[in-house]
């Protein structure tokens, strides 16, 4: 399978935790026997979850991909304050809901399909590997997953089952003066007494899917105020009217995927969970979940820049010899693979520790859980908010670094508007910027590398007993931490507040370092054959990018902070 | 009103993607090399069912298919894709049918399990026999109308005081709109729209459905007009044909290759 990779499907199966998050999803399978499609043990469960992502892989493969090209140069259109997609970003719609492949992770009694967090995260970087702005219109579907979360009962019923059958959705969240500062957001909420409704008024910017069927829309809901906590969220049907779309914005990448400036003129809204915990609760969960989303497109761009790495250098003849026997660019396809290999790991650890959390979440709201399934429940819901950050942030810098390295492995061509490694190139640049740029990604994980939390699973991933051969290589790793240790606690000593933020984005790669070696450790051990390589390349990388910021880190002090002031 | 489709379906191994390993060395095929597929044209024609089938829902799809057990995987795979139900025909003595005995057991399949039917679809030709004749052959055992080498049902008016059915016809050259009475029997071209992808909670819920089989017994099959018996083709040996060149060369497209190439043609007077 093109895009259904022996990597994913190792992620998919080698896990036992794979085995909680099934019986959790299912409800110990209790569906069995009420849907014809539902699973009636884990081993047919997991059945499913390859059966869908081959789907995927066969979606992917006859009609994304090949309509990716046409899709970036079409791109949507504005007509009338509509948005027009590209012709054939219509045809992968239609191919992904006759496929079945909406409401991925909804419940059977909505019409979904109860498959895991980490089944949608595969099928998100499948998508992404061939068109990463198809990616975005579809899989903004997930954000049903907040209105599944806090909405009404009989929200729930009249939304969910239309986008299972294949309805698109957006988050309107941003405005021209409310960007990653989402507390100054003003677009006005006021309550309409005679038709017993909220009415929505003001302008979003930079909506991605901005004209979709469902909107999850973050507006202010209580005059007068001007911080998060006025904020509530609504939720805005098209069929009701009341928002055009002004513009479409150009952008450098991601062409298919339509990012709008949205008029909102009177238009009828409902509110969605409780008023007030719009940017608090509620936009958190959602972005959390765009985060994981992010990173999944993120691996996808990765694997998309390795695929086409390893092809044109495979193809391209120089001085007599494919140039994918030089050693300059033989190291920058095996430090991309490496890359890519300990990103996927990361990001699928993190989809594993949200799948547990979320579970144990939706459970607790149909009964009360004991004392160890509360205790669980915290364990993970702590490791998913902990391991997002990273994953979102590394994967995003990855994919970045990885289709520069593309395209300069496909010299002048690359830079030609010839092969797809331009078009990744360009799509790649937004994963570090949208839901919450890597400069905040660090500020989201700083508080768990301060407070040693990162240090703990650290040292218990450290503590797993390791094949002799691959003694060495953990020791090194052991070593990485300790260093890293000794430079959290410097900083932290100095309590400045200032060398704290200066610092932050350097122990938050170290981290991020030593947690991808040490999950690429295991996965070396448990398939050498597929992850022993890349292992051994990325070790070497993480160190030396670890020494690099040590370096760095060592002649930082609060005597010095004036040198970084612009 | 409720329509009856029966969809004829092949398994056939995957011609299209032959490799050097695709032949033994005893000059037969090699099964292991060729995997078995669901015979492109008659995707075609699934989806023009399948079509039907939204805009009539009580619309009702058959597929049938002959061959060994692991043909049944084609019946799966329709239903995957939003076919009713299926029957594979199934029977030692329906082996070695050629054109002619594999119609015949069709026809009588479907006069047995579906008299009533409005409309029967197959591909025009499957990739390995590549006769383009077990349809029409069908077509004339139920003496029904047949159009070939259809690309696109225009108009269908099954529920008409006189059904009938208009089919736009890929010909040589341009296309032809023909209109027939219902039932009728069209063979789809590959040039009509692709088949629709699987759904993926059809393929949850059918992927252990077990396909009913069905034997010459079960369709009351004249045993002298089933396989070998019936089959007057009579292959006289099967000769594996290798196209040799004395002397190759591999030539990529890259542009330097490319000039070589025509520099070398220009010097031997080829070009």
């Amino acid at each position: 399978m093109k895009y259904y990779t022996d990597e994913i499907r190792f992620e998919m199966t080698s896990n036992p935790l794979m085995e909680r998050i099934a019986q959790l999803k299912e409800r110990d399978y209790a569906d069995d026997g009420c849907y014809d499609e539902a699973p009636r043990d884990f081993a047919d469960a997991m059945e499913n979850y390859h059966l869908a992502l081959e789907l995927v892989d066969s979606v992917t493969e006859e009609t994304i991909a090949p309509n990716a090209e046409s899709v970036d140069l079409e791109g949507p259109h504005c007509e009338q304050g509509r948005v027009r997609y590209a012709t054939k970003t219509y045809e992968n719609l239609k191919a992904m809901t006759q496929a079945g492949l909406d409401g991925v992770t909804m419940p059977r009694r909505y019409g979904g399909l109860n498959l895991p967090i980490i089944v949608n995260t595969a099928a998100n970087e499948m998508v992404s590997a061939a068109d990463a702005s198809f990616e975005n219109v579809w899989s903004l579907q997930d954000c049903i997953e907040t209105l599944y979360c806090f909405g009404s009962e009989d929200q729930r019923q009249r939304f969910i089952p239309r986008v299972c059958a294949g309805e698109t959705m957006s988050m309107d969240l941003t405005e021209p003066d409310a960007g990653s500062d989402l507390q100054s957001v003003m677009l006005r909420a006021t309550y309409d007494e005679e038709a017993d409704c909220w009415r929505l008024n003001g302008s979003k910017r930079f909506i991605t899917n901005g004209d979709s069927d469902i909107h999850l829309v973050l507006a202010r809901s209580e005059a007068g105020t001007r911080d998060g906590r006025g904020l509530s969220m609504f939720i805005y049907d098209k069929r009701d009217g009341g928002v055009d779309v002004r513009r479409i914005e150009n952008k450098l990448g991601i062409h298919g995927s339509p990012t709008c400036e949205l008029v909102f003129r009177n238009a009828r809204a409902e509110l969605c969970g409780d008023r007030k915990m719009g940017l608090i609760k509620y936009v958190m969960s959602l972005m959390n979940g765009a985060r994981l989303g992010i990173a999944a497109q993120s691996v996808g761009l990765s694997q998309a820049s390795y695929t086409e790495a390893v092809s044109y250098a495979r193809e391209r003849k120089q001085f007599g010899r494919p140039i994918i026997e030089f050693p300059a660019v033989a190291e920058m396809i095996s430090t991309i693979r490496a890359k890519l290999d300990a990103g996927r790991a990361l990001l699928y650890q993190t989809a594993r520790y949200v799948d547990m959390y979320k579970s144990l979440e939706d459970i607790s709201r149909e009964r009360k859980l004991t004392s160890e399934e509360r205790q669980e429940m915290k364990q993970y819901s702590r490791l998913a908010d902990a391991f997002t950050p990273l994953a979102k942030g590394m994967n995003s810098e990855f994919a970045n670094q990885n289709a520069y390295d593309c395209v300069q492995i496909h010299g002048g061509s690359g830079f030609m508007q010839e092969y797809p490694c331009q078009r990744i190139y360009r799509d790649a640049r937004i994963t570090s910027i949208y839901e919450g740029t890597t400069q905040l990604q660090t500020v989201a994980a700083i508080r768990y590398i301060t407070n040693g939390f990162y240090q703990n699973v650290i040292q218990e991933m450290l503590s797993q007993q390791v094949a002799e051969s691959l003694l060495s290589q953990q020791e090194r790793i052991r070593q990485m931490e300790e260093n890293l240790s000794a430079l959290v606690a410097n900083v932290r000593d100095t309590e400045n507040q200032e060398l704290l933020d200066l610092s932050a984005r350097h122990l938050y790669e170290m981290t991020a370092y030593v947690v991808m070696s040490l999950l690429l450790l295991r996965n070396a051990q448990l398939a050498p054959d597929m992850f022993g390589q890349s292992f051994e390349v990325f070790l070497t990388y993480a160190e030396s990018e670890c020494q690099k910021h040590a370096t760095f880190l060592s002649h930082i002090s609060p005597d010095n902070l004036r040198n970084y002031r612009v | 009103m409720n329509l009856n489709i029966v969809v004829l379906a092949k398994q056939v191994p995957d011609t299209r993607n032959v490799g050097p390993d695709a032949m033994t060395a005893e000059g037969t095929v090699n099964r292991s090399a060729l995997p078995a597929i669901f015979n492109p044209e008659d995707l075609n024609a699934l989806e023009q069912a399948l079509r039907l089938k939204d805009r009539f829902p009580n619309t009702h799809i058959t597929v049938l298919t002959m061959g060994p057990d692991r043909a049944s995987e084609v019946i799966r795979e329709a239903m995957y894709r939003g076919a009713d139900q299926g029957f594979l025909l199934t029977d030692r003595a329906f082996a070695g049918a050629d054109t002619l005995a594999t119609s015949y057991a069709l026809a009588q399949a479907i006069r047995f399990l579906q008299p009533d039917v409005n409309l029967i679809l197959g591909g025009r030709q499957a990739i390995d026999g590549d006769t383009a004749q077990v349809g029409p052959q069908v077509a004339e055992k139920l003496g029904m109308n047949q159009i070939t080498y259809s690309e696109e049902i225009i108009e269908f008016l099954p529920d008409a005081p006189q059904p009938v059915i208009t089919v736009k016809r890929h010909i040589d050259g341009g296309v032809e709109i023909v209109q027939s009475p219902l039932p009728c029997l069209l063979t789809v071209n590959g040039s009509a729209a692709p088949c629709r992808p699987k759904n993926v909670k059809r393929l949850f819920r059918y992927k252990k459905y077990e396909v009913p089989r069905i034997c010459c017994a079960d369709i009351q099959a004249d045993l002298q007009q089933c396989g070998m018996a019936g089959s007057p083709t009579k292959v006289k040996a099967v000769e594996n044909i290798v196209f040799r060149a004395k002397e190759s060369r591999t030539i990529t497209g890259s542009d330097e290759d490319i000039r070589a190439l025509i520099k070398e043609l220009k010097q031997s007077k080829t070009i």
